[in-house]
C-alpha cells in the first residue's frame, strides 16, 4: 500500500493517458491500487494477486475477469496493461463519438471495445467465435446451483 | 437527550441525575451479585423471595427514593446490609418506606401519589399473583394483602374520579409519571395487534407511522371525549430516557457498517450542512413574512423563529426508518437520508440550545463570542458525544470478552453499557443520540464475536423488539398528543408557509449539496435520488419533544409553535409517508420503461453486472479503501487482540463455519428424505446394506421430491407454478425447458448492485447475500484448489492435502477478516512455501476447534463416518468424479455447472442436495448419499484429497 509520497513517478504516464483517456487523477488513484495489489512490488501483477481480493472470490465471474487482464496466456500483467483493460469501463463520452479523428485509433471505451470486451469474456478458447458451449459455460457460471 | 441540555435540568426537574443513578446502581449490583441484588430490589410488602425483573423498571421519577429507596447507593456499608434491607431498614436510617416516600409530600403531591400507587400496585399484585402461582409457596395471606392494598388504592381513586369509571380510573392513574408504564402497554398493545391484523396490503401502502397517527388521534379523541382533560401526553423525559434510546441503539446495532463509513462524508455534509441550512433559511425566511405582516400580529423576535427553524429542521429518524421501510431504494440512498437523520443531532442538539439561550439573553444582548461559542460547542458536543459512545462500546466489547461464566447475562450488558453511554453523554450535555449510535457501530463486531450464540439471539430479538415496540409508542402518543385544544394555536399564515419552506429549502439545500458532492463521489447521485432525499426529509417526534421542551415564559408563542410542529410532523409523516412510494415508482417508470426483460436480457444484464463489480473490486473504487485498509490492518493488529475471546478470533475463520452449516443441512435433509421414505432405519444401521432398504424411486418422483424440496426451500410463487405445470404437461421438451428458463431466471446469482434492505426495524432478516457468497466462494477456491493440484501432481498426496487444506483455510481467515475487495497485508506466497512441517502442526493444534464444530453438526452420522474414517481417500466414489451417462443424454443444457466437462470443481454437499430443477442428477444422488461412504458430508464436501491428516477424530461419536 504506497504511501502518499511514493505515488510521484508513474512510468509513461503521459501515454498512458492518451491512450486510455483517464485524467491524471483516476490514473494515480489506479497506480495506487495497483501497486496495492501488487504485493511484492515485483513491479507487475500475477493471476495471484488478482485473486486475492475477497470480493473475487465471491463473484461467479471472477474468474474469467481475472483471465481477462491476462491476455494470450501470459502470466503477468504491468501498469499499463492494468490500465488498458479498465479503461473499456470508462463511460462512453459523447464527443469521443461524434468527434471522431478517422486516423486515430477507436478509444478504448468505445462502444465497439467495449463489445469487444464483452465479447472475449464469452470466447473462451479465443477462436474468435462464441460457440454453443461458451455461451452455455458462461450462462451457467450465473447459475446458482443452490 | 441533549436536546434537553443546559435549561432542561429545570424542565424534567432532578430525575436525570437520579435516573442515571439508579442505572448505575443497577449496574453495580449486576456485576457484583445478582442475587443478593434480587433481595435488595424486593418492595417491602411482598414476598420475601422471588426474582422480579419487572421490579427494576422504573416506574416514578423519583426512581432513586421510590423503588431502591434512594439511600442505598449512597451508602458505602451497602453490601453488608442486604439482609437488612430486606426488613425495609435503609442504612442512613431513613425508615420511610417506599410507598411512604411517594406519598409524602416532600417528593410527589398527595393525589398524584396516591393515584400513583394504584397502578404501581396493579402491577406489583398481578406479578405476585402469577408469581405466587408458579411458585406454589406464597402464601394465601401475602397475595391478599396484595390485593387489599391494591383495593384501598381503587376506592380512593373511584371517591376521588366520581362515576366515570375504568376511563378515568385509568387516566387519573396516569399521573405524569406513571405514563410510561400505563402507555407503553396500552398502545403497545393496540399497536401490535394493528400489525397483528392488518395484512401486509394495507402497510405497502399507508405507512404503519401514518396508520399509528390515526390510531393515535381516535384514541385521544376517546379520552377526550370521557372527561375533557387530555392526559396522555408525549412528554420530552419519557421520549428522551426511555422511547429514543432503544430507537437509536437499535439503529446503530444494526448499521451497515461498510456502508455508512464508506458514504460517511456525504452524510456528515447533508447533516451539518443541511441542517444548519435548513434551520437557517426557514428561520430568516418566516422572520421575512412576519416583517412583511402577512401572520398578523405576533410576540416573536428573530431569534425566536432562528430557535423555531432550528429545531423544525432536523429529519427525524424515527420517521425516516419508519417510512424508508416501506419504499425500497438503493441502498447508498438509504443509508444517506437514515445516517443524515441520526448525525444531524449534534447539529440540532447545539442549534436549539444555542438559540434558546439566546433568546433567554434577549436579542440585543448577544454578543459575537456567544456565537464563537455556539460554533466551538458544536464540535464539543458532536466529538465529545462520539468519543463517549466510542469509550463505552470498548468497554462493552472488553466486558463481554469476559462473560464465559455468566451467560445468561450476557445481553444485559449490551442494553446496559448502550443505555449508559446515552445517560453519560446526557449528563456531560454532550450529544447522547450520538453516543449510542457510535457505541452500536463500535461495538457490533465485537459483541457478536463474543457473545453466545443465544446471548446473540436474545439481543437481536430484543432490541429489536424494544425500537419497534418504541416506535409504535411514539407515533400513538404522537398522535394522541395532538387532541388537546390547549395546545392549539392557529394562524394560518405561519403554518402554511413553514411547510412551504421547510420543504422548498430541503429541496434546494439537497440540489446544492449535491451538486457539490457529485463532483468528489464516485457513485453520482441522481436526480430521482436527489427527490427522495429531498422528500423524505421527514419530521418526527424529535421536533415535537423540543417544541414541548420550550419554555413558555422566555418563547412567548410556544402554543404557535407546538401546534405548527404538529402540523408539519403529520404532514410529513402522513402525507409526504403516503406519496413518496407512488412517487418513486411513478419516477422509476419514467425513467425506464417498465417492460419484462426477456430472458436473455435478464441473463447478459446479470453477466454485465457481475462484470463490473468485478471490475470495481479490481480497481478498488468503492470507498476508500486505502483508509480501510490501514483501519483493518490495526483492527486485526491490535483491537480484535484485545477486545475478542481468543476462541472467537480464531472462529473467524469461516470456513470452518461454513462447512459446519453445510453438514447441518445436509444432516436436516437427509433426515426429511428418510422421512419421506417413511422410514428412518437406514440412518441407523451403519452397515452398507442399507441401500436394501431404500428403493430408488422412478424418476417422475424423484422430480416431485425435488420440487417439494425446493418448496419448502424457498416458498415463492413461481415455484407453485412450476410444480403445477410440471404436473400438467408431461412432454419431456416441455419440461426441460421449464426447468432451464426457471434455473436460469430464479437462480441466479444476485449481482452486489441488487437493491435490498439493509435495515428494519420489525425483521431480521437473515441474509441471503451471505449464503450466495459462500456459495460462489467454494466453488471458486475449490477450482483454484483443482488447478493447483494439476499443477503439482508430484507431491505426496497427504502433504499437499495437508497444504491444501491450510491454504484454503489461510486464504479464508485473510478475505474474511477484510469486508470487502481489500488487499490483505501479508504475502499470499508465503502460503504456499511455508514448510509442510509447520502445517501439520498447525493443523494438530487447531484440530479441537475442528473436532467440535464438526460433532455439532453430524453427530448422529458419527457410526457411519466411522466406516468412512477406514476408507482410502482414493476410494470413495463420488459421483462427481465418475463418468456420467447423463451427460451422453443431450441434457447439457440442465445440467449444473459443475458437471459439464470444462469444469473440475468439487460443489460442496450442500449444492448437490440443492439442485431441484436437475432430475437426473436428484435420481444420481440419491443413492449417492444413501451410500455410507459418502455420509460424511464434510469430508466429500472437502475432497478426498483435501482432508487434513488428523481430520477424522473419533471424538465424532459422542
Amino acid at each position: 500500500m504506497g504511501s502518499r509520497s511514493s505515488h510521484a513517478a508513474i512510468p509513461d504516464a503521459d501515454s498512458i493517458r492518451r491512450e486510455t483517456g483517464f485524467s491524471q487523477a483516476s490514473l494515480l488513484r489506479l497506480h495506487h491500487r495497483f501497486r496495492a495489489l501488487d504485493r511484492n512490488k515485483k513491479g507487475y501483477l500475477s493471476r495471484m494477486d488478482l485473486q486475492q481480493i475477497g470480493a473475487l472470490a465471491v463473484n461467479p465471474l471472477g474468474d474469467r475477469i481475472i483471465e481477462s487482464f491476462f491476455p494470450d496466456g501470459s502470466q503477468q500483467v504491468d501498469f499499463p496493461g492494468f490500465v488498458r483493460v479498465l479503461a473499456h469501463f470508462r463511460p462512453v463520452e459523447d464527443e469521443d463519438t461524434e468527434t471522431q479523428d478517422p486516423k486515430k485509433p477507436e478509444p478504448l471505451n468505445s462502444r465497439r471495445n467495449k463489445l469487444h470486451y464483452a465479447f472475449q469474456l464469452y470466447d473462451l478458447d479465443r477462436d474468435g467465435k462464441i460457440s454453443r458451449h461458451e455461451m452455455l459455460q458462461v450462462s451457467r457460471k450465473r447459475e446458482q446451483e443452490m | 437527550m441533549s436536546h434537553a441540555e443546559g435549561h432542561s435540568w429545570q424542565n424534567v426537574g432532578n430525575c436525570r441525575p437520579l435516573a442515571y443513578a439508579a442505572f448505575v446502581r443497577v449496574f453495580v449490583y449486576f456485576l457484583s451479585d445478582y442475587q443478593g441484588f434480587y433481595c435488595n430490589q424486593r418492595p417491602h410488602w411482598s414476598v420475601a423471595e422471588g426474582p422480579r425483573w419487572s421490579d427494576l423498571r422504573p416506574r416514578c421519577p423519583h426512581l432513586g427514593a421510590h423503588s431502591l429507596c434512594g439511600h442505598w447507593i449512597s451508602s458505602s456499608k451497602q453490601p453488608t446490609c442486604r439482609r437488612a434491607l430486606r426488613g425495609h431498614k435503609c442504612p442512613t436510617g431513613c425508615s420511610t418506606s417506599p410507598i411512604e416516600q411517594t406519598l409524602s409530600p416532600g417528593s410527589c403531591d398527595p393525589g398524584k401519589g396516591k393515584t400513583e400507587l394504584v397502578f404501581w400496585n396493579l402491577e406489583q399484585q398481578a406479578e405476585l399473583l402469577s408469581w405466587g402461582r408458579g411458585q406454589g409457596r406464597a402464601s394465601n395471606s401475602e397475595v391478599l394483602a396484595g390485593a387489599m392494598v391494591l383495593g384501598e388504592g381503587v376506592k380512593h381513586v373511584g371517591s376521588m374520579g366520581g362515576p366515570q369509571g375504568l376511563l378515568s380510573t385509568l387516566k387519573l392513574t396516569c399521573g405524569e409519571w406513571t405514563t410510561a408504564p400505563v402507555a407503553s402497554a396500552f398502545p403497545a398493545l393496540l399497536g401490535s395487534l394493528k400489525r397483528f391484523h392488518l395484512s401486509h396490503k394495507v402497510t405497502s401502502v399507508v405507512p404503519e407511522s401514518a396508520l399509528l397517527i390515526v390510531l393515535g388521534l381516535v384514541l385521544g379523541g376517546i379520552v377526550w371525549a370521557a372527561d375533557h382533560i387530555a392526559s396522555f401526553t408525549l412528554t420530552p423525559t419519557v421520549f428522551f430516557f426511555y422511547l429514543l434510546p432503544p430507537i437509536v441503539l437499535d439503529a446503530g446495532y444494526f448499521m451497515p457498517n461498510r456502508l455508512f463509513f464508506g458514504n460517511l462524508g456525504t452524510i456528515l455534509l447533508y447533516a451539518v450542512v443541511g441542517t444548519v441550512w435548513n434551520a437557517a433559511t426557514t428561520g430568516l425566511s418566516l422572520y421575512g413574512v412576519f416583517l412583511s405582516g402577512l401572520m398578523g400580529d405576533l410576540k416573536i423576535g428573530l431569534l425566536d423563529f432562528l430557535l423555531f427553524g432550528s429545531l423544525i429542521a432536523a429529519v427525524d429518524p424515527v420517521a425516516v426508518l419508519a417510512v424508508f421501510e416501506e419504499v425500497h431504494v438503493n441502498e447508498v440512498l438509504f443509508i444517506i437520508v437514515f445516517g443524515e437523520s441520526l448525525l444531524n443531532d449534534a447539529v440540532t442538539v447545539v442549534l436549539y440550545n444555542v438559540f434558546e439561550s439566546f433568546v433567554a439573553l434577549g436579542g440585543d444582548n448577544v454578543t459575537g463570542l456567544d456565537c464563537v461559542k455556539g460554533i466551538v460547542s458544536f464540535f464539543v458536543v458532536s466529538l465529545g458525544g462520539t468519543l463517549v459512545g466510542v469509550i463505552f462500546a470498548f468497554l462493552l466489547s472488553l466486558v463481554t470478552r469476559f462473560t464465559k461464566h455468566v451467560r445468561i447475562i450476557e445481553p444485559g450488558f449490551v442494553f446496559i453499557i448502550s443505555y449508559l453511554s446515552y445517560l453519560t453523554s446526557e449528563m456531560l450535555s454532550l450529544s447522547a443520540i450520538l453516543a449510542i449510535t457510535f457505541c452500536g457501530i463500535c461495538c457490533q463486531k465485537y459483541v457478536k464475536a463474543n457473545i453466545s450464540e443465544q446471548s446473540a439471539t436474545t439481543v437481536r430479538y430484543t432490541m429489536k423488539m424494544l425500537a419497534s415496540g418504541a416506535e409504535t409508542i411514539i407515533f400513538m402518543f404522537l398522535g394522541i398528543s395532538a387532541v388537546n385544544p390547549f395546545i392549539w394555536t392557529w394562524n394560518t399564515a405561519f403554518v402554511l408557509l413553514t411547510l412551504v419552506f421547510i420543504s422548498v429549502y430541503r429541496a434546494i439545500g439537497v440540489v446544492l449539496q449535491t451538486w457539490l458532492l457529485n463532483r468528489y463521489r464516485m457513485v453520482q447521485l441522481e436526480p430521482i435520488d436527489q427527490v427522495v432525499l429531498s422528500y423524505g426529509g421527514l419530521r418526527g417526534a424529535v421536533a415535537f419533544a423540543l417544541v414541548v421542551l420550550l419554555d413558555g415564559e422566555k418563547v412567548k408563542e410556544k402554543n404557535l409553535f407546538v401546534s405548527t410542529t404538529i402540523i408539519v410532523v403529520f404532514f410529513t409523516v402522513i402525507f409526504q409517508g403516503l406519496t413518496i412510494k407512488p412517487l418513486v415508482q411513478w419516477l422509476k417508470v419514467k425513467r425506464s420503461e417498465h417492460r419484462e426483460p426477456r430472458l436473455n436480457e435478464k441473463l447478459h444484464g446479470r453477466a454485465f453486472d457481475h462484470i463490473l463489480s468485478a471490475i470495481e473490486d479490481i480497481s478498488g473504487q468503492i470507498g476508500h479503501n486505502y483508509l480501510r485498509d490501514k483501519w483493518s490492518h490495526f483492527d486485526r493488529k491490535f483491537l480484535s487482540r484485545v477486545l475478542m475471546r481468543r476462541s472467537a478470533q480464531k472462529s473467524r475463520d469461516q470456513i470452518l463455519n461454513v462447512f459446519h452449516e453445510l453438514n447441518l443441512k445436509d444432516a436436516i435433509s437427509y433426515v426429511a428424505e428418510g422421512e419421506r421414505r417413511g422410514s428412518l432405519a437406514f440412518i441407523r444401521s451403519p452397515s452398507t446394506d442399507n441401500m436394501v432398504n431404500v428403493d430408488f424411486a422412478p424418476r417422475s418422483s424423484a422430480v416431485e421430491a425435488s420440487v417439494s424440496y425446493l418448496l419448502r426451500e424457498n416458498v415463492s410463487a413461481v415455484c407453485l407454478d412450476m410444480q403445477s405445470l410440471e404436473q400438467r404437461r408431461r412432454s419431456i421438451r416441455d419440461a426441460e425447458d421449464m426447468v432451464t428458463h426457471h434455473t436460469l431466471q430464479q437462480y441466479l446469482y444476485k449481482p452486489r448492485q441488487e437493491y435490498k434492505h439493509l435495515y428494519s426495524r420489525h425483521e431480521l432478516t437473515p441474509t441471503e447475500d451471505e449464503k450466495q457468497d459462500r456459495e460462489i466462494f467454494h466453488r471458486t477456491m475449490r477450482k483454484r484448489l483443482e488447478s493447483f493440484k494439476t499443477t503439482k501432481l508430484g507431491l505426496n498426496q497427504n502433504k499437499k492435502a495437508a497444504k491444501m487444506y491450510k491454504r484454503e483455510r489461510a486464504q479464508k481467515r485473510r478475505n474474511s477478516s477484510i469486508p470487502n475487495g481489500k488487499l490483505p497485508t501479508e504475502n499470499p506466497v508465503q502460503n504456499f512455501t511455508i514448510k509442510e512441517k509447520d502445517l501439520e502442526l498447525s493443523d494438530t493444534e487447531e484440530h479441537p476447534n475442528y473436532e467440535e464444530e464438526m460433532s455439532g453438526g453430524i453427530e448422529f452420522l458419527a457410526s457411519v463416518t466411522k466406516d468412512t474414517a477406514s476408507d482410502s481417500p482414493a476410494g470413495i466414489d463420488n459421483p462427481v468424479f465418475s463418468p456420467d451417462e447423463a451427460l451422453d443424454r443431450g441434457l447439457l443444457a440442465r445440467l449444473p455447472p459443475w458437471l459439464s466437462p470444462g469444469e473440475t470443481v468439487v460443489p460442496s454437499q450442500r449444492a448437490r442436495t440443492q439442485i431441484p430443477h436437475s432430475p437426473s442428477t436428484f435420481r444420481r444422488l440419491t443413492p449417492f448419499r444413501l451410500s455410507s461412504k459418502s455420509v460424511d458430508s464434510f469430508l466429500q464436501a472437502d475432497g478426498p484429497e483435501e482432508r487434513p491428516p488428523a481430520a477424522l477424530p473419533e471424538s465424532t461419536h459422542m
